[in-house]
């Protein structure tokens, strides 16, 4: 029973909920099972934000434990190094290089760790995508989503049309070449 | 065809499909997408309610009037509606009537981890426990024909993961079930005592028919496997205890109350180590031992929190799965008000003001998080006004006047209004503060009584916030625009001084409401920025410190220049 495991970490509002609807149609596209936990409510709030995907031939729980994650897809770096734990050793990291201050740090309380790419390299095998600067080139910060979705397929392999079909099923339909382009950039990247 | 449908989207094509004609809630995390996928089907007619004692209220009729109907709301919402709760139990339905309630393991949106179950049994209701969207949408179909084979409600009891869970779903067509007749029957319908006391009568003979044919109800199954350890398990916990014991014997509950006792009884006989796995109260586990069984359970797990497969491992089993070591003493990232949020300056006042401040549920619960640090208190929905005339009538009116109760306009309607009519009956000198951001915002922006617009976004009556509260007389009102922060704390200072009740509405909408707000980002001069960091006390996430400097990050920023309006040295401003 083999199953992929992405978990998909963020600031609330970075766009999680695109993104594993994104990840939940392209399992349907696959033919596969899949389970998508999502994040609702307070914690969407500018909260730490943790999605799991899980997608193979019978997918029982919908969420990913330590251990468990092959992929970790991060719109921001300590919630990254946050869920690091979740990972399979020999899992892979792709990760929006923004650093967004928690309260704790903007109020002075703590400071915002310095080494986290460092840590993570140690830790898992990492990938760092400048994501915001791609996303500005193309004229709107909200393509981070599909360009990160982008990076992710071309780590984890398959059929780079039926991403791109999953991709145009999720984004709204009038954005749909912009977001195809984004997606094309993140690939390449 | 199968679709990918999250646990409440599959409870909602649940009752589409079993021929519900009526739904009503009160939003509420995690139930609330339930009604607002309902609102999306023509045939259902749907309501957001002011509070789930009047959504059941409505439901109660609904189903005396013959008609299949839905209610739907998180754990603590059951509590509002326990009052007709306990007693629909005896009355019993006509239409079939399912109460979708989400309990909240592990507390991401609640204030407790109540276990439904408890109330299901004590009033002796029958409580069903789906465990992935797949069964949501089963199980709500299942629960209308209990309902109505049994004459009872019937509680669809869900958790955070199964509501907000995506699955897969094999979607069917809806079947058209024609209304019941409604006949008169006092002996039913009317709880007078001498009606009730034969209705309880009934309600335990209920209770024994159920429990009788529950063991041959296919929603309860066993799989044996190895026989050594013989798991009985219900809801999600289900699906933990297949990823953490996949060779162990599974006795799955989907009807949780009343227990199929016979059948629990042949399967504690056929394994060796008997052991009951279910989150938060020992539910299960109990009614078992008093029968006699002998089982583990809560020896192994806790009362708290959610549970997973690694849990269920390492208790079982004692095995640890981890394998890369996480990061230790991270800043933690609690949620915090939007930039732009309307509540932020009017807790910057109360903060600077230096009041007690008792507070109620929404997103403005989170101004009591530092730096806004601005509330004493939050208990309930609809507590913030009974709790500042409480703490009037112990420590008299000087400290009400250094006191204030906020509430926001959903939370006010739903049981906010009773604690200020109980203020002005009562003699109290309250002020309170309606937070009035146009929307119940905390849940996902459900429309409300005082918003103009249903559940669909049609039109409706927009209950008036002025006229409201004098009627009930209150005389000193005043509406200010949350962001005017002088006006607001001249009219919070002249409430604490008058001698009555007093309410001032802080109105703006919700920033995310308004797409038309967004501004160009403001930014810092540093030329005359005096590094006083006034500006941080708002505590916005888009206001940060670079390399020992005040910025202001333009991703986040939506331009709403608060943080212009409490610098005193005018160093910040439009970046255009």
């Amino acid at each position: 029973m083999s199953i992929t495991s992405v978990l998909i970490t963020g600031v609330g509002g970075q766009g999680s909920l695109l993104t594993s609807r994104i990840l939940g149609t392209l399992a349907l596209e696959l033919g596969m099972d899949v389970k998508v936990s999502e994040v609702h409510g307070m914690a969407q709030r500018g909260g730490s934000v943790v999605t799991y995907v899980r997608m193979g031939d019978e997918v029982a729980s919908p969420i990913i434990e330590e251990g468990g994650a092959d992929y970790m897809l991060s719109f921001e770096m300590l919630e990254a190094l946050r869920s690091v734990n979740l990972m399979k050793k020999n899992g892979k990291i792709v990760l929006n290089v923004q650093e967004i201050d928690p309260m704790p740090v903007i109020i002075g309380v703590q400071e915002y760790p310095k080494d986290i790419k460092q840590q993570l390299k140690s830790k898992v095998e990492t990938y760092f995508v400048d994501a915001l600067s791609v996303a500005d080139s193309l004229g709107d910060a909200r393509y981070v989503n599909t360009i990160m979705i982008g990076k992710l397929a071309s780590i984890m392999g398959g059929d780079k049309e039926k991403w791109i079909n999953s991709v145009k099923q999720c984004v709204p339909e009038k954005s749909v070449e912009k977001n195809i382009l984004a997606f094309e950039k993140g690939y390449n990247l | 065809m199968k679709k990918l449908l999250l646990g409440n989207q599959a409870v909602a094509r649940g009752a589409w499909e079993a021929g519900c004609k009526v739904a009503t809630a009160y939003p509420g995390t995690p139930s609330t997408e339930i009604t607002e996928n309902i609102a999306k089907y023509y045939e259902i007619y749907s309501e957001w309610s002011p509070n789930e004692k009047v959504a059941l209220e409505v439901g109660i009729g609904a189903s005396y009037g013959g008609a299949r109907t839905i209610v739907s709301m998180k754990h603590v919402g059951l509590n509002v509606a326990a009052d007709p709760f306990f007693t629909l139990s005896y009355t019993g339905v006509n239409g079939g009537l399912v109460i979708a309630v989400a309990d909240d393991p592990g507390m991401h949106s609640s204030q407790n981890e109540q276990d439904t179950r408890l109330i299901g049994r004590s009033a002796h209701v029958p409580v069903l426990e789906p465990s992935d969207s797949m069964e949501a949408k089963e199980f709500t179909k299942i629960a209308f024909d209990l309902s109505e084979k049994y004459d009872t409600p019937v509680i669809l009891r869900l958790t955070t993961r199964v509501s907000h869970s995506r699955g897969l779903v094999e979607v069917e067509d809806r079947k058209e079930v024609p209304l019941k007749d409604y006949t008169k029957d006092i002996s039913k319908h009317i709880m007078m005592p001498g009606m009730a006391r034969k209705r309880h009568i009934f309600v335990e003979q209920r209770d024994k028919l159920i429990e009788k044919d529950a063991s041959a109800m296919p929603i309860n199954n066993v799989t044996y496997k190895d026989k050594k350890i013989g798991i009985i398990t219900s809801g999600l916990s289900y699906q933990y205890v297949k990823e953490a014991l996949p060779d162990a014997s599974i006795l799955k509950l989907g009807l949780v109350y009343p227990l199929p006792y016979d059948l629990i009884e042949e399967f504690s006989q056929n394994v060796e180590r008997l052991i009951v796995v279910e989150e938060l109260e020992p539910f299960i586990e109990d009614a078992i031992k008093a029968k006699g069984i002998a089982c583990e359970g809560k020896e192994l797990f806790t009362l708290q929190g959610e549970y997973s497969a690694n849990l269920i491992r390492k208790a079982i089993l004692g095995e640890d799965a981890a394998e890369v070591e996480g990061a230790e003493g991270l800043p933690m990232r609690p949620p915090a008000l939007c930039p732009g949020c309307p509540h932020r300056g009017t807790f910057h006042v109360l903060n600077k003001m230096g009041l007690t401040v008792t507070g109620d549920i929404g997103c403005y619960t989170l101004g009591a998080l530092a730096p806004l640090s601005a509330m004493d208190t939050c208990v309930c929905m609809g507590s913030s006004i009974g709790i500042a005339m409480g703490m009037e009538k112990a420590r008299g009116r000087d400290f009400a006047k250094r006191t204030v109760a906020v509430i926001g306009d959903s939370t006010f309607m739903h049981t906010g209004i009773n604690g200020l009519i109980d203020v002005v009956y009562n003699k109290g000198n309250t002020t309170v503060l309606i937070l009035d951001n146009r929307t119940t915002g905390m849940t996902g922006h459900q429309n409300n009584p005082t918003n103009g617009k249903d559940i669909k976004g049609e039109p409706a009556h927009e209950i008036d916030f002025e006229p409201l509260v004098r009627a009930i007389g209150v005389n000193n009102v005043v509406t200010v625009d949350s962001y005017d922060l002088k006006k607001l704390e001249a009219a919070v200072s002249e409430a604490l001084e008058f001698d009555g009740p007093s309410v001032i509405i802080a109105k703006r909408p919700c920033v995310l409401l308004d797409k038309a707000f967004r501004k160009p980002p403001l930014k810092v001069n540093h030329d005359k920025c005096t590094d006083c960091r006034e500006c941080m006390s708002i505590g916005c996430p888009s206001i940060i410190v670079r390399n020992g400097k005040v910025e202001i990050d333009t991703t986040l920023c939506v331009g709403c220049a608060l943080c212009a309006r409490v610098c005193p040295s005018k160093a910040i401003g439009r970046s255009e």
